[in-house]
């Protein structure tokens, strides 16, 4: 069994986690008001440290710095949201993330998830005579334009379109079938780490 | 009432009960299932294989907070034994405010069991906020983005980043993430930059990221804890990777869990079905 204390605290925090799945309690409340507040604390501090001290303060009185004066300045202008008279500062600082956001992320996010992904999904090369790839390509082909068909309703799902579209309702499920196994794996996973800290970081049950 | 109005009926707390147990009991029982290696793991692995310590440093963000390390954690472990064991120096770093404490921990855990040292062998850098920002950064200029390491030394005095400027000197780039990250160095590292990425991420997000393998934007990715499970069994096997082997000796439990679930949800159906059958005889 552990003699280090900040095992104790933390084995005795996921067990009051878990006592919430016999029944809500005030050990729970207590371990998640707990979680809660220390998120918010430590993520407060890493960005004092971090981005105020190391971003704002060092530069200008270490490395004299003046120029960055004039973005702080700017961001600043956000806690004008507080004064109802002069809150239209922050629209300021807004425009500039929005204009910079916007303009980077547009051409980059339609070529990263449309433009490469539609390349891919209509070249269907031979693979180098590897069948199951072929396969496995029109496949994806098949189900690209199945569940585009099901989310076009500008045409009644009626005939080929409706019988396309069924198809994609398919490809879909059979998603959402993956996604929820996924899912179920991931959450299993945390019990699993939650479990072997618990038996071999605490209690040493286990090697 | 009968046996499948029962199951219908049944307490959840005995599910959780009997989820517990198949999960606990495989940690007693010494049993090995065989972990067969996936396409995406196996890149990964081959793509880091081929690295020397001359390639340049590989660059692992750990995107994630506390609540997703018990599946991210042994993946970024796994990478960072591996790239150790073959002297290749490591950058670590967090988009996360709360993940640079774990990126610290784990990176100087690791790193102890291999004797690196840090600021030569690896270096950890602080938090700067902003996902974006921060990778368009680093393809700019690394020891702009970050003037100082997690420890406050200067980045432009240490030796582990000697020539290196940006992700031309970077070979790759690992997300270890349970979020969207992943998506942020794909558009702008590997998009802008040409930036060679990896993933590790959670089970919950591996469908997500399938399609980018495809594309080849990913050079590889660890899904879950079976992608970890499976990077430990590669490492284990070719380089005879010390330490815990966390993610493997989970599986077991993870298998246990799978079947209970697979009975859980066939009970389940067949109770509705029986039960609705009941209902229309009786109506």
């Amino acid at each position: 069994m552990s003699t280090n204390i900040w095992i104790w605290i933390a084995a005795l925090l996921t067990l009051a986690i878990y006592s919430f799945l016999y029944k809500d309690n005030i050990i729970y409340k207590i371990a998640e008001y707990l979680l809660v507040g220390v998120s918010l604390g430590y993520s407060i501090s890493i960005t004092w440290y971090n981005v105020v001290i190391g971003k704002m303060v060092v530069p200008i009185r270490d490395q004299h710095n003046y120029l960055i004066i004039i973005p702080i300045l700017i961001g600043m202008l956000m806690f004008a949201r507080f004064s109802r008279k002069h809150s239209w500062l922050s629209k300021i600082p807004i425009s500039f993330v929005i204009g910079w956001g916007a303009g980077v992320a547009i051409p980059l996010g339609f070529e990263t998830t449309i433009v490469e992904h539609v390349k891919n999904t209509i070249a269907i090369p031979w693979f180098g005579g590897n069948v199951l790839l072929l396969i496995n390509a029109i496949i994806i082909f098949v189900g690209v334009v199945a569940t585009l068909v099901y989310f076009y309703f500008s045409l009644p799902h009626k005939g080929v379109v409706g019988k396309v579209a069924n198809l994609g309702i398919w490809y879909i499920m059979i998603a959402f079938g993956a996604s929820f196994g996924y899912t179920v794996m991931a959450r299993i996973s945390l019990f699993i780490d939650r479990a072997q800290f618990l038996l071999h970081d605490w209690l040493g049950l286990i090697h | 009432m009968n046996f499948w109005v029962r199951i219908s009926d049944l307490d959840r707390r005995w599910i959780y009960l009997l989820m517990a147990i198949a999960i606990i009991v495989p940690f007693f029982v010494n049993i090995t299932i065989p972990i067969k290696i996936s396409p995406p793991t196996q890149n990964l692995y081959t793509y880091i294989d081929t690295l020397s310590p001359d390639s340049g440093p590989i660059l692992i963000s750990f995107d994630y907070d506390p609540s997703t390390q018990g599946e991210l954690t042994p993946m970024a472990i796994a990478i960072l034994r591996h790239a150790f064991s073959r002297n290749i120096h490591v950058i670590t770093m967090s988009l996360y405010p709360t993940g640079i404490g774990i990126a610290e921990n784990i990176t100087s855990q690791v790193a102890k069991e291999y004797n690196k040292v840090e600021g030569k062998d690896y270096v950890v850098m602080p938090y700067v906020p902003g996902y974006s920002a921060v990778i368009l950064s680093i393809g700019e200029d690394i020891k702009n983005t970050f003037a100082t390491d997690y420890y406050g030394n200067r980045t432009d005095t240490l030796s582990c980043l000697k020539g290196v400027k940006n992700f031309e000197q970077i070979p790759i780039s690992i997300s270890i993430s349970g979020s969207s990250t992943p998506y942020a160095w794909i558009t702008y590292g590997y998009t802008k930059y040409g930036e060679k990425i990896g993933v590790g991420t959670t089970a919950v997000s591996a469908t997500s990221y399938y399609p980018y393998l495809r594309t080849k934007q990913l050079v590889g990715m660890l899904g879950g804890l079976k992608g970890a499970a499976e990077y430990e069994t590669l490492i284990r096997k070719f380089y005879h990777a010390k330490g815990r082997a966390m993610a493997t000796i989970g599986m077991n439990s993870q298998s246990m869990a799978h079947i209970i679930m697979i009975i859980l949800i066939i009970l389940g159906n067949i109770s509705y079905f029986a039960i609705r059958k009941q209902n229309k005889r009786s109506a």
